[in-house]
């Protein structure tokens, strides 16, 4: 009986040293499969772009300087007025789906309240013309890359949503000359019998 | 285990003693076990091991002051195919760069047996045996243009993309679907009697 115990808290300290947190995601995405099974490299800084089936858009970044960053850069840009405890909770706050518009009122209000309006929100609003008044991804992207040149873009987009809701972000990222970036997908394993699969197991024949 | 017994013993009961106080404290400690297994199970579901699996994209460069485009694939090897609604795929040998002569539009869909891949792996061992043939130059790759619909899914673009790696296809291109292709959609569909 004392065994189980151990074992039990053996495991308890494994996941809490070995896990990290899962980032709260705003909206739950179910991505399309895809035989692609490169990971995200291990240190790199994501800007990740969620696309939910309706087609709203969500910005988020890991890196909390990063997020002081673009939220400095933003609210210059754009005049926003934002105060200092609404930049902090920016910063604390993981994703973003509120436009310009709405973002200082979203700031400001309670924990219970921000939850509610995020999941009412419209998301980013985007456009296919970087140039578009409304295009407000573009500004985030921009501010984005202005902060850490090397920031590496990643779509996560519902299986459901409408192509030209992604074609939106592709073209805003083409009118910045950004035509590398990664599309988060699930995995699933290779058909037998197509090139692909004869490519994995060109080793096995020679054994 | 489930209690631990820290009595010093029982007490005789003496003469005189109405009643016996018997001091034994047995501390039960199955919550303890319990709350192990209730905070693993938190960190399990809260937390994650794994990294997403992602694909890599490179679209062409594009300069956008770049007004001529240069249109430089071969009839021959080229397959164009075009992402419609309800997961449907149209399909048409060449780019139907000329107007006189309507590709003959084919519908299929990503099913493993008779869709589309199939379909590519017959048009790729084509380009081969011309290859083969001579009558395409060893530099000349079997080119996919894909052209999504308005009324298409991200889902659909992905899969496109997802055949091409399991095809072994090098050469291909996400492009904007054109009005004569929209157009070619319209009509097979309602030669087809189609919604």
């Amino acid at each position: 009986m004392t065994a189980m115990c151990d074992v039990a808290f053996l495991l308890l300290t494994f996941f809490m040293l070995a896990t990290k947190f899962k980032p709260p995601e705003p909206v739950v995405v179910s991505t399309p499969k895809s035989i692609s099974d490169i990971t995200v490299p291990h240190g790199d800084i994501v800007l990740l772009l969620t696309v939910d089936a309706k087609g709203r858009i969500y910005v988020a970044m890991d890196d909390r300087p990063t997020r002081q960053s673009v939220i400095e850069m933003v609210n210059s840009d754009k005049d926003l007025k934002l105060t200092k405890e609404e930049m902090n909770t920016f910063v604390a706050d993981a994703s973003e789906g509120i436009p310009f518009s709405a973002l200082k009122a979203y700031l400001d209000a309670t924990p219970d309240q921000q939850k509610v309006d995020e999941v009412n929100a419209a998301g980013v609003p985007a456009d296919t013309a970087v140039l578009a008044p409304n295009n407000e991804l573009a500004e985030w992207i921009k501010a984005a890359r202005t902060t850490n040149g090397k920031i590496r873009i990643c779509i996560k987009a519902d299986g459901a949503a409408s192509y030209p809701s992604v074609q939106k972000i592709i073209k805003t990222l083409e009118g910045y000359k950004i035509f590398k970036f990664n599309l988060i997908t699930d995995l699933k394993g290779i058909p037998v019998g197509t090139a692909a699969y004869d490519d994995a197991h060109k080793g096995d024949a020679k054994k | 285990m489930a209690e631990m017994d820290t009595s010093g013993g029982g007490h005789k009961k003496g003469p005189g003693v109405k009643k016996g106080k018997k001091l034994s404290t047995r501390i039960d400690l199955t919550p303890m076990v319990d709350l192990g297994f209730l905070l693993i199970t938190f960190f399990m579901y809260t937390t994650t091991l794994a990294k997403p699996k992602t694909m890599e994209i490179n679209m062409p460069y594009k300069d956008p002051n770049d007004k001529v485009e240069p249109n430089k694939i071969k009839e021959s090897v080229a397959l164009t195919v075009l992402l419609s609604k309800n997961h449907r795929v149209y399909y048409y040998e060449g780019m139907a760069s000329d107007p006189t002569k309507p590709p003959d539009l084919k519908a299929t869909t990503f099913a493993a047996k008779n869709g589309i891949r199939d379909e590519i792996i017959a048009k790729k061992k084509m380009v081969d045996d011309m290859k083969r043939a001579g009558t395409l130059t060893a530099k000349d790759e079997m080119t996919v243009l894909i052209k999504p619909d308005t009324t298409s899914s991200y889902g659909d673009m992905v899969n496109m993309l997802d055949e091409m790696n399991i095809n072994d296809i090098k050469v291909y291109a996400i492009i904007d679907i054109t009005d004569v292709d929209q157009n070619f959609i319209k009509e097979t569909e309602v030669a087809n009697g189609v919604k």
